[in-house]
């Protein structure tokens, strides 16, 4: 690329231009329908972008419009982002899962006149809040099964809008081409409503300058290029996907895949074998517990080959991939291991190909991270946030941990506060927070720092920092000893049998902790273990379930004893949850992080009873439904004690 | 509106043609034992027609005489303004007209999409030569109805599943595949033996929807047996009621719902 051509590409619309003029015959979208891959390259998907353009501008769209979008993740819905950015609007992506209340909210706070939807179930929660929300003048859908018989005064189909568009060209083309042309490097590029572990959700405003800038930077650094492949599978309405998805892919000109379905992501991800993936630890963690569970179901030699293997692997992967010396018979070791185990078991996994892979949105377990590792997948951390178009600081090939998150991206500044907060200034700096100028005040300075909210410190020596917690739920305990909730819930969730824990402990006199099981792993045990059970419930009451998941805790005090520091953050008594901690019923983000003040209030009754030394607590629970009907739960709850290794009493004798 | 002959559009906007299949005095007996007793009523291009009654009301056997495998001994059975003779079940099913079955008939070994295919074989007519070689009009008619089976597969949402052996399949998925499998067949009147029996109250919901959906997008005239009588008030637009081997009610679901008739089967009557 040319100075003078990079220097021109200031705005969505000239990044599509580029790609059609440099890779036009190239794939730059795939999705797979009625079992097929169907391909749309640079030049096909510029066509269906701007017909739908025209067809918004015959709407009557205006510049600056909000746009909102949503579905799962299709091309169609890709091309609405890019189609609104054609015509100076700013699309607005939406959790897809989310319920009718967050829906309106979002949209009544952007005014959205304009709604892309996927299919059928977002119209009907966008019909059901419709007379709140007085701006909504059109809804644009696309999987037409079910909706033929609704009043189609502000519904149109989005085929049928593409269509509208393109026999309108000649009066509307030269409109397009001005608002095309008309848009430089500070303008608005996309609105991302933040998934907001506390209160409402905030609108964050980026602008072209953002998301080129960031995706210029990290492209480079990881060192992208046309031929990439990745699939697009999580949330469209998250930054990551945002900056992955489009910004990325925009800049260099990969091609995005996406799958056929929700449930058929693994499979999808086997066919496509991307090069540059990315997936928060969840989802590792799911692979690798499929894996295990699958490998305890195979033959003997099998395993013996899987297990000797693997901890070959452990010992020399990690080191092989960071470029460290490795004696010659370890070298030929680990390539017998990879022909026999690692490269069928990539394979699998669907990640062979991928050269450049991340994890981030939450601590991945050490154990986890170099498993993968191991394989020889190059798996890094980055940390980031939305306000900074995600990236902070990243880890360079080479200098990969577990407990770190890397140096500060290209282009970031990093400090940290006096309190131990990390704030950071860049490029990818957001403009604001959309109709909230206190909100905008009090997290960016006037020097364009921005606090993160998260307390962490810069390792002495490497230089990478670590974070420790939310600033804001590090705490103190009623002794003063330190209390970081998160830090042990971590260590919790690196338990397979774990799948969330919340900690509490703040003010009060030692700690407590929810426990919510992994229903797939602790239901293949049961199923090995013979021990029957009904549902989630009962399994999760079950003595024997009950007596793991207390050794699963005890086993983690003893580690946290070994820190000074945070000894008074071990579990002293505990409770396995009756039900799952869920989006719907708001004791999660839409992002899976749970928001520890609504949990701490719906459950107040079985906090009492953990702090009261009751041995029993019956408890009623309201569930929202994904449909958005309510019904309730109850379940009477057997609360344990934990051991716990007693430090703190020695150090004071 | 169902007492007019011609056809007439409903609330929701679906078209309900004239009479389809017409059952006449139907009698069905097996030895002495009388499984039905001179039945009458006819089902209407496009609706969605239930058949409901206690257990051993004579429904599975009124489907069975509807889809040609029993031959009534008394009765006439008419199909599109033509009185049917009595036929094998495969000339039936060539007439435009599939099922499912109460207790699951699938091919276990085979995977989904192989089974899904299968109901596309009264559209398959090449040769033997031509199949067994993969070759011409074979490997042309396979793409082409693979292709529809294709869409079946994405309308019922079980890509998922799509290679995956039926036999390691739960419940309530191999009754989706049966839906498939009859769906591929592109059928004009679609049989439903009990397509709920055994689901948990999420599944049900599921299938009615899905059902729902098949009547609405395809425009497939359903009929269908339930003896969860919710579910079925909800999605039919009328509804035939049989307890032991009798009629006893006929009409849409709000009329039924009120028959003393009905009521009385299925809640009991005191014999004093």
């Amino acid at each position: 690329m040319t100075a003078t051509d990079s220097a021109d590409l200031v705005s969505i619309p000239a990044l599509l231009a580029r790609n059609v003029r440099e890779f036009g015959d190239k794939a730059a979208y795939r999705e797979k329908e009625f079992g097929i891959w169907q391909s749309w390259t640079w030049s096909e998907a510029v066509e269906q972008i701007e017909a739908l353009a025209l067809g918004l501008l015959s709407l009557g769209a205006n510049r600056g419009d909000h746009i909102a979008i949503a579905g799962r993740n299709r091309p169609y819905l890709y091309w609405s982002m890019l189609a609104a950015q054609s015509i100076g609007a700013v699309p607005v992506p939406i959790y897809q899962d989310a319920v009718g209340d967050e829906i309106a909210y979002v949209l009544d706070h952007c005014n959205a006149r304009f709604i892309v939807a996927g299919d059928q179930e977002q119209v009907d929660k966008i019909l059901d809040i419709r007379a709140d929300l007085k701006n909504l003048e059109h809804i644009i859908y696309l999987d037409a099964r079910g909706l033929r018989k609704y009043d189609h005064s502000i519904l149109s189909q989005f085929h049928k809008l593409q269509d509208l568009g393109r026999a309108a060209k000649a009066t509307l083309g030269p409109e397009l081409v001005a608002r095309q042309a008309g848009q430089n490097y500070d303008d608005i590029c996309v609105m991302l409503y933040t998934s907001g572990t506390t209160g409402r959700p905030k609108g964050v405003v980026l602008s072209n300058r953002n998301v080129i800038e960031t995706s210029k930077n990290s492209s480079q650094f990881d060192n992208l290029g046309p031929n990439e492949e990745v699939l697009a599978y999580l949330p469209m309405a998250w930054v990551g996907d945002y900056t992955f998805s489009m910004g990325q892919a925009l800049w260099t000109g990969f091609c995005v895949n996406c799958p056929e379905s929700p449930e058929t992501m693994m499979t999808d991800l086997r066919e496509i074998g991307p090069t540059y993936y990315f997936a928060p630890p969840r989802v590792f963690e799911n692979q690798l517990t499929n894996v295990m569970i699958r490998m305890e179901d195979a033959g003997r030699l099998k395993q013996w080959m899987f297990h000797k293997s693997m901890a070959h692997a452990k010992t020399v992967g990690p080191a092989l991939l960071s470029g460290l010396p490795v004696s010659f018979m370890d070298r030929v070791k680990y390539w017998l291991g990879d022909k026999f185990i690692y490269g069928p078991l990539k394979n699998t996994l669907g990640l062979s190909r991928v050269r450049v892979g991340y994890t981030a949105g939450e601590a991945i377990g050490p154990e986890l991270f170099d498993f993968y590792r191991s394989l020889g997948i190059n798996l890094k951390q980055l940390y980031g946030q939305t306000e900074a178009t995600v990236y902070v600081t990243i880890q360079p090939d080479g200098e990969v941990r577990a407990d770190t998150v890397g140096v500060p991206a290209p282009g970031v500044e990093v400090r940290i506060g006096d309190n131990g907060e990390i704030y950071y200034r860049s490029p990818g700096v957001f403009v604001e927070y959309y109709n909230n100028p206190e909100s905008t005040a009090s997290t960016k300075d006037k020097e364009g720092w921005v606090a993160t909210g998260d307390a962490g410190f810069f390792e002495e020596g490497s230089g990478h920092l670590r974070i420790i917690d939310r600033a804001k739920d590090v705490g103190k305990m009623a002794d003063g000893r330190l209390f970081a909730p998160k830090y042990v819930e971590n260590k919790l969730k690196f338990f397979p049998n774990i799948l969330e824990a919340v900690v509490f402990g703040n003010d009060r006199e030692f700690c407590t902790a929810f426990i919510n099981i992994d229903l797939n792993a602790v239901g293949n045990w049961a199923e090995r273990n013979n021990i029957a059970y009904g549902g989630y419930q009962e399994l999760s009451q079950h003595p024997e379930v009950l007596d793991m998941i207390q050794a699963h805790i005890e086993e983690t005090n003893l580690s946290i004893a070994d820190d000074s520091m945070l000894s008074g953050c071990q579990v002293n008594r505990f409770l396995v949850l009756h039900k799952e901690l869920d989006a719907d019923d708001g004791e999660m983000t839409r992002t899976r992080k749970v928001r520890r003040r609504i949990v701490e209030e719906k459950f107040s009754d079985l906090i009492t009873g953990l702090y009261d030394g009751s041995e029993r607590v019956a408890t009623t629970t309201e569930v929202t439904y994904e449909d958005g009907r309510k019904g309730s739960i109850s379940a009477t709850l057997e609360l344990r004690d934990a051991a716990i290794v007693a430090v703190q009493r020695m150090a004071a004798e | 509106m169902f007492d007019q002959p011609e056809s007439f559009v409903t609330a929701d906007g679906r078209t309900i043609g004239g009479v389809m299949m017409e059952m006449k005095n139907i009698t069905l007996r097996f030895g002495g034992v009388v499984a039905i007793k001179d039945i009458s009523f006819d089902i209407r291009e496009g609706e969605i027609r239930a058949i409901i009654g206690p257990n051993g009301a004579g429904k599975s056997s009124m489907l069975n005489v509807i889809s040609g495998f029993y031959n009534p001994q008394d009765g006439e059975v008419w199909y599109k303004g033509e009185r049917r003779p009595s036929m094998k079940p495969f000339e039936v099913a060539r007439q435009g007209i599939a099922r499912t079955f109460q207790n699951i008939a699938l091919f276990e070994g085979m995977s989904v999409l192989d089974n899904v295919m299968t109901g596309r074989l009264n559209h398959m007519n090449a040769g033997i030569v031509s199949q067994a070689f993969w070759y011409g009009k074979a490997q042309r008619e396979e793409t082409e109805n693979r292709e529809v089976v294709e869409r079946v597969i994405d309308f019922l949402e079980i890509q998922h599943i799509r290679k995956t052996p039926v036999s390691r399949l739960p419940y309530g998925l191999k009754k989706r595949v049966e839906l498939a499998r009859a769906l591929a067949a592109d059928p004009k009147l679609l049989l439903l033996d009990e397509p709920m029996a055994g689901m948990n109250v999420e599944e049900k919901e599921d299938m009615s929807r899905f059902i729902l959906d098949v009547n609405d997008e395809f425009g497939t005239t359903i009929a269908l047996i339930e003896h969860d009588m919710s579910v079925v008030m909800d999605i039919s637009d009328r509804v035939v009621v049989m307890d032991y081997g009798k009629k006893i009610g006929d009409g849409t679901p709000h009329d039924v719902r009120n028959n003393q008739a009905v009521i009385d089967a299925y809640l009991g009557v005191s014999h004093d």
